[in-house]
């Protein structure tokens, strides 16, 4: 008998998790655990590992969790993937592994990133020693990986178990790119994101911190000093403006600013922590996607009274995970649908105090296959706000591309580069994740990675 | 944050303990972010000297770097004002304004900087362009320095003016005398030098009937602005340094963004250098004043933390 019932995640309530910044989704007690595993029917087609961008063994994996096998089931989720507690916390699995589930098609599908973050979390609370300590060493050859977010530590993780030297090349202060940065600590907690980067070095990967690509050394110089290959995983991290009227008074920030504020420079124990970040009365957040979700929830939780997700589209056309949604409605943030800014209102100061606003309606759809948004004409109105976060989304830093002259971009900003292998169209030089697709999420940025990562094994073997 | 188990934090930590031993060439050339000399110039106005051997090899005149002292500490921009590749070291200059620039004041030798990420920013645009008024105000004395010396270099006539509020805060008079064709000291109060603002003099020089073919300018914005009021009658190209707030310094998150021809730009990345002409210099100042009631609440809770009993 298949057993429908689909464990619930364990969340803190919606009213006290509004005052922290603590995890929202608390993770499964090991009753939970073992029984949402038992669910599992193991059935013999196994979609859900082509489902899965990296290719996790997944009935394996929940098997060997029902053998009270953690160990081994540790080892098959690191096999495959260097950061499980970070996917099984932002993956959106409901579009991947358990889309595809043989259960899904009953309406619920295994629990799988819920499992996935409690083998990790296992697995990081026990410290079984799985890591291989016995790595080849393919005769010094090197790669140099720039940007530590997730597909630079994907490559560096999977290139390191092939015997390669690698060097992270990473411009911030700490490791993680978008980890750190973007992702809000009640989404994922940054001790999870260092002890996953601790993995990464224990393989034996050298991180260097305070090094801008681009500016410190250029690509030339890399492939000139002792590094054979040279993987980009430089992430997607301008920020987009709407570039109408006010733009730029005080008050109005990116979300990137927003979340780096608050996320890498943890300016949400200001003034323990230096980095201030302002506290607005009525808050808008424009955009529809996982960041705006993030920045909105972020707000409230500062303390702001009123936040308002502003999106020029309908509800069911929002980029942003479901779940993401939902969490955010139950946290008392308000949508302003089919409604998109027209200018932005500064007092004498140069504060914003207002937005002027337009109403949408939905036309045919349009290249993203989403109904395109239409302005109603005359249905100009004014919403009082005294701080706003812009999260349309960002497009690759083209500071790389811009100093290695051979390399190509597209009119979006992305690199050039082959969606299988990584290859750009520069000798020796990779790319993977946010550069070449623009923002995408966690886990595609992961697959690049690896697919790099194999790629340039095999080129480097020839060599 | 489990930052203090980070592996490259920790070889830091032994190479410090080792260092209160015996500090070696080689040893200063594999300890990055290590504090050789410091000097303080003016009241509230210090000299760091730290190693930096990577970056100093880099570095051109106009560039800056990002520091951030502590853990809890913010990520500040400082011009470069000087470095020495053979030594391996950068030199930085500022001023104590809030706590992060405080608790910079309280670095001494053979300590290290937490971070330092750098050359960030393009360089100056160095090109021989005749007879090159370079003008410094305050803490822009420092990095107008290394500007001075390029121009010089490629054969430019460059007649240097700087300013400070009194003589006490002036500072490098003699390092900029060595390298300008001409140097002008202006104090507010007529303490020493002349008693006049930098403005006046650049004024009196544009409207002289000499042939200046360009002007670059760092200081306070307020400065700046002026600086380009006093140019533009006379259409001398002016360049000035935008000192906006930044956050990461390399792109990433448009904190630092200013209107230049009624276009955004990020003084991070498109900057910081820009045509003085073309800046938005009140939406700047503007912006610059962002966190004023931060600044203060953050300054009097460091102080009382720090003042605590341990």
């Amino acid at each position: 008998m298949v057993d429908l019932n689909r464990e619930p995640m364990p969340r803190q309530d919606s009213k006290q998790r509004r005052q922290n910044f603590s995890e929202v989704a608390l993770g499964y007690g090991d009753k939970q655990a073992f029984s949402e595993a038992k669910r599992c029917i193991q059935c013999p087609k196994q979609p859900c590992i082509t489902g899965c961008p990296v290719g996790i063994d997944i009935p394996a994996f929940i098997d060997a969790m029902l053998k009270k096998d953690m160990p081994t089931a540790a080892r098959i989720l690191k096999n495959k993937n260097s950061l499980p507690a970070i996917c099984g916390r932002v993956c959106p699995q409901e579009s991947q592994c358990e889309a595809v589930c043989t259960l899904a098609k009953k309406g619920a599908p295994i629990a799988i990133g819920r499992l996935e973050r409690y083998v990790a979390d296992w697995e990081r609370n026990n410290k079984p020693g799985i890591v291989n300590t016995d790595l080849p060493n393919l005769g010094g050859k090197g790669v140099a990986v720039v940007g530590s977010g997730p597909a630079g530590l994907t490559a560096a993780a999977d290139l390191a178990k092939l015997g390669y030297r690698v060097t992270i090349f990473e411009g911030l202060h700490e490791p993680g790119g978008v980890l750190m940065y973007g992702i809000p600590e009640f989404r994922l907690p940054k001790e999870i994101v260092t002890s996953e980067v601790d993995y990464v070095v224990s393989l034996g990967v050298e991180l260097r911190l305070d090094s801008l690509v681009g500016k410190l050394f250029t690509i030339d110089e890399l492939l000139a000093n002792g590094y054979d290959a040279v993987f980009l995983g430089t992430g997607a991290g301008l920020p987009m403006f709407l570039n109408i009227p006010g733009e730029n008074l005080n008050g109005i920030y990116s979300a990137n600013e927003f979340l780096t504020r608050i996320n890498l420079m943890k300016a949400y124990r200001f003034p323990e922590y230096d980095t201030p970040v302002k506290i607005g009365k009525r808050v808008a957040v424009i955009g529809g996607g996982n960041v705006a979700m993030d920045s909105a929830r972020c707000a409230i939780r500062l303390g702001s009274d009123e936040v308002y997700i502003v999106y020029r589209r309908s509800e069911q056309e929002m980029p942003a995970r479901r779940e993401e949604i939902e969490n955010a409605m139950e946290e008392g943030i308000h949508f302003r649908f089919l409604t998109n800014p027209k200018l932005f209102i500064g007092n004498e100061k140069n504060w914003v105090m207002g937005m002027e606003c337009l109403e949408m309606e939905l036309g045919e759809p349009d290249t993203s296959g989403r109904r395109r948004p239409i302005v109603k004409p005359g249905t100009e109105f004014v919403m009082d706000v005294d701080e706003l976060v812009v999260a349309l989304g960002t497009t690759p830093n083209p500071l790389i591309a811009s100093t290695t002259p051979d390399l190509e971009t597209t009119k979006y900003g992305t690199l050039l580069a082959n969606a299988d292998t990584g290859r750009t169209v520069k000798d020796s030089v990779w790319a993977g994740g946010d550069v070449i697709t623009g923002s995408d999420t966690v886990i595609s940025a992961m697959g690049a990675g690896k697919r790099a990562a194999a790629d340039i094994d095999g080129y480097l073997k020839t060599r | 944050m489990g930052n203090d188990t980070h592996p490259i934090k920790h070889t830091q930590k032994l190479k410090k303990e080792r260092h209160t031993c015996e500090r070696t060439a080689e040893m200063s050339a594999t300890s990055p972010n290590l504090i050789l000399f410091r000097e303080d110039l003016a009241p509230n106005i210090h000299l760091l000297k730290v190693n930096a051997p990577v970056i100093s090899e880099k570095i051109r005149a106009g560039q800056f770097a990002i520091v951030r002292v502590g853990e809890k500490g913010e990520r500040i921009p400082l011009t470069f004002a000087d470095w020495d590749e053979k030594e391996g070291s950068i030199t930085l200059i500022f001023m104590q304004v809030g706590t992060s620039t405080h608790k910079l004041a309280l670095m001494q030798p053979d300590d290290f900087i937490t971070n330092l990420v750098g050359p960030l920013g393009k360089p100056t645009h160095i090109d021989k362009f005749g007879t090159v008024l370079c003008v410094g105000g305050g803490i822009g004395i420092a990095p107008i320095t290394p500007i001075v010396r390029a121009l010089k270099a490629v054969g430019n006539e460059v007649i240097s003016i700087i300013g400070a509020r009194g003589k006490e805060l002036l500072f490098w008079e003699n390092r900029l005398h060595n390298i300008s064709d001409e140097l002008i000291v202006c104090t507010d109060d007529g303490s020493y030098g002349r008693g006049v603002l930098v403005t006046e003099v650049l004024h009196e020089l544009c409207s002289s009937g000499r042939q200046i073919d360009r002007v670059f300018t760092i200081g306070p914005a307020i400065m700046m602005k002026f600086c380009a009021e006093a140019t533009r009658p006379f259409d001398i190209k002016t360049i000035a340094s935008l000192n906006s707030i930044m956050v990461d310094g390399t792109g990433m998150c448009g904190c630092c963004r200013v209107s230049i021809n009624n276009q955004t730009r990020f003084a991070c990345v498109d900057g910081p250098e820009f045509d003085a002409h073309q800046v938005d210099w009140d939406e700047l100042m503007s912006r610059q004043c962002t966190y004023v009631d931060e600044e203060k609440y953050s300054m009097l809770e460091w102080q009382n933390r720090r003042d605590k009993p341990v």
